[in-house]
């Protein structure tokens, strides 16, 4: 038996800059967490994923469905890996903490 | 230092070349993802959590001024003002952008450095003895044998897709510095009794999800059978490693599965074939190459201002006796410039210091900087009567920490906070115990201590030799961290021993404390180290220390 699906967001990152991006609900790439869709069943997730896939080799690199949370402001990462790469390193305020992203 | 002839030199262009238009191709669309990752890692670039990470190799960690300032260069343009050094004797930057990685590639090729095989089931940068040339304990400086093993390796066309990565390390020196008993092939100069200089040849070892020491598979080999001897065993790993199982493919599993009697009777059988077909080129070029590696010429100077300096200062004096080795030339020492201040992250530095510490090199350390596994930059050549000028300007830029060997000069591995294969994060809980101790201000009393934390099985951060090592885990979505205990990475190789249940990134800095309060108090003399009273004691009495309330439940 299959197990029982949780939600996903669809996740990777920007082909030229290496940032950590969502898909958002229109289909495009943000970089805020809070902004992406979440996917509530099986096949609208794996759906997403095979058209970034097949057709957003241009613009994404290393796609794939992360566990995520329905949040008050937006999905919110289940996982810590996740939330790191939400926020960015713990040594440095680099990535998306010091550019204001990483809610 | 070795200089690039017209080959090497156009091999390293051509190679920027090509991959300039395969990240254009890339771009535009040419390539798929699957078909540019091959390309890219071959290249040293890969993806990691929060962006790109190119890794530069620094053969045998030796590196000139001018090198060093062209890795502040890159990291000022095209990074983040910053490199972390690594337990493979290489660089990593954390942020580059795909479209400037040709440029960053080119920048590297003229200064004769690249970042070729520090990716991909190749034979990797090759690393020596930090020490190497300097070492008072050293019989021959070993970087030139390592220079010759890169110009072979470097696009051996039989060697390009072995079953796993292959790591070599090599030493000049009997006091094994550079872990030679954990890579897959760590050859250890040695003399016969005739007194002939050669090497141990050493196969099989390795960390990872399964640590092993290497085993002797040649306790005496002549230095001049050097390459023919080491392309036979990599020829025989090539056909008898395994390709169905990528965690039972490193050369240690093969040498475990086929005895290493097995081994060493297929690589002689083989040795026996290349042999043959050396004409003794490679020890015409390895004698050119050794030119290149003649020792600088040391001067002569009064040594009064540094007598004076030891004597009168505390912080200098403190400084000399922890960072400042023996050298095999009289008035002469090895510096070793500490990437561990206290509470900082392990390994980097940022283009600032990269600058200060070539423009020491320059002034007063025969131009040479050596980067060591251990994740500190060397100064191999300085007169003695220059260590108070030295110390004075380390302390200024931020890279005067005197804790070289003591409890806070930890290796740690980028961990989750970079790593996309990591499984915890290994930086903070390095940032809290180096904290923590000087806050302590024991690290002096403590001694010789090595900890060592990686952030998953793979081992990059050399947990398993550590005397405490510390393993990173994700135990049901929480960060977990194990403790080792017993690990040595020297010439008394041994895999530490798990201690027992993890603990949580709130415990372990604790967990590690009242190890180090039992040593203290368990020790049988100032004298004996924390590993030495490991060995003399067995793990018991650091079990009790770590896991109070067991020892509770039981009495």
């Amino acid at each position: 038996m299959s197990r029982k699906f949780t939600p996903k967001v669809l996740t990777g990152n920007r082909l030229l800059q290496g940032d950590v991006v969502w898909m958002a609900s229109d289909g495009t790439w943000t970089e805020r967490m809070a902004a992406a869709r979440l996917f509530l069943e099986a096949e609208d997730a794996q759906a997403a994923l095979d058209q970034a896939e097949k057709n957003q080799q241009d613009q994404i690199v290393g796609a794939y469905l992360a566990d995520a949370s329905p949040g008050g402001a937006g999905p919110e990462p289940t996982h810590f890996r996740e939330a790191f790469r939400r926020r960015g390193p713990s040594n440095y305020a680099h990535g998306k903490q010091a550019e204001g992203t990483h809610v | 230092m070795y200089k690039y002839n017209h080959f090497d030199e156009a091999f390293v262009r051509e190679r920027v070349a090509q991959f300039r238009a395969q990240v254009e191709r890339r771009i535009e669309g040419a390539l798929t993802e699957d078909e540019f990752k091959p390309l890219r890692l071959m290249n040293g670039l890969y993806l990691q959590l929060h962006a790109y990470m190119l890794r530069v190799a620094i053969p045998y960690g030796t590196l000139a001024s001018r090198q060093m300032r062209q890795l502040a260069y890159i990291a000022e343009r095209w990074d983040k003002g910053y490199g972390h050094f690594t337990t493979r004797q290489n660089i990593q930057y954390n942020w580059p952008k795909l479209r400037d990685v040709p440029d960053m590639l080119a920048a590297l090729a003229d200064v004769e450095m690249h970042a070729i095989q520090t990716s991909g089931n190749t034979i990797r940068n090759v690393t020596a003895d930090h020490f190497a040339g300097a070492a008072a304990d050293e019989i021959a400086d070993p970087r030139p044998v390592a220079e010759l093993l890169r110009q072979w390796s470097t696009d051996h066309p039989e060697f390009q897709f072995l079953p796993r990565k292959f790591k070599i390390a090599i030493t000049g020196s009997p006091n094994d510095r550079a872990v030679t008993k954990a890579h897959d092939i760590g050859l250890r100069m040695v003399r016969n009794d005739a007194g002939e200089a050669g090497f141990e040849v050493i196969v099989g070892g390795g960390l990872g999800r399964t640590p092993m020491v290497g085993k002797v598979i040649r306790p005496f080999l002549p230095a001049a059978d050097l390459l023919p001897y080491v392309e036979a065993i990599v020829s025989v790993y090539n056909v008898l490693g395994r390709r169905d199982n990528k965690y039972k493919a490193r050369i240690k599993i093969t040498v475990h599965e086929n005895g290493i009697d097995t081994i060493r009777d297929r690589v002689e059988e083989r040795f026996r074939e290349l042999r043959a077909e050396f004409s003794g080129q490679d020890q015409d070029l390895l004698a050119e190459i050794e030119a290149a590696f003649a020792p600088p010429a040391f001067r002569n100077a009064p040594l009064d201002g540094y007598t004076l300096a030891y004597d009168k200062d505390p912080v200098f004096r403190s400084w000399v006796d922890t960072n400042v080795a023996a050298h095999r030339q009289a008035n002469y020492a090895i510096v070793s410039i500490s990437l561990k201040s206290h509470g900082k992250t392990p390994g980097d530095a940022t283009a600032d210091q990269m600058r200060v510490m070539a423009d020491l090199a320059e002034k007063y350390g025969h131009d040479e900087l050596r980067i060591s596994h251990e994740q500190n930059v060397i100064l191999p050549h300085v007169h003695k009567s220059d260590l108070p000028q030295i110390h004075a300007e380390l302390l200024a830029a931020g890279l005067g920490t005197a804790n070289v060997g003591l409890i806070s000069d930890i290796i740690a591995c980028p961990g989750m906070d970079y790593c996309a294969l990591a499984t915890a994060r290994s930086i903070p809980i390095a940032q809290e115990i180096s904290t923590r101790f000087d806050e302590l201000k024991l690290e002096h009393e403590i001694g010789a201590l090595k900890i060592k934390i990686s952030g998953c099985i793979n081992a990059c951060g050399h947990h398993h030799v550590g005397h405490i090592g510390i393993l990173g885990l994700d135990r049901a979505g929480v960060e977990n961290y194990q403790i080792t205990l017993g690990g040595d990475g020297t010439e008394t190789a041994a895999i530490g021993e798990r201690a027992g249940p993890g603990f949580s990134a709130d415990e372990i800095v604790p967990a590690v404390e009242r190890l180090v309060y039992a040593y203290l108090d368990l020790r049988a003399d100032p004298e004996e180290t924390f590993l030495q009273s490991y060995r003399r004691l067995g793990a018991a009495p650091y079990k009790a220390a770590l896991y109070p309330e067991t020892k509770a439940n039981a009495a």
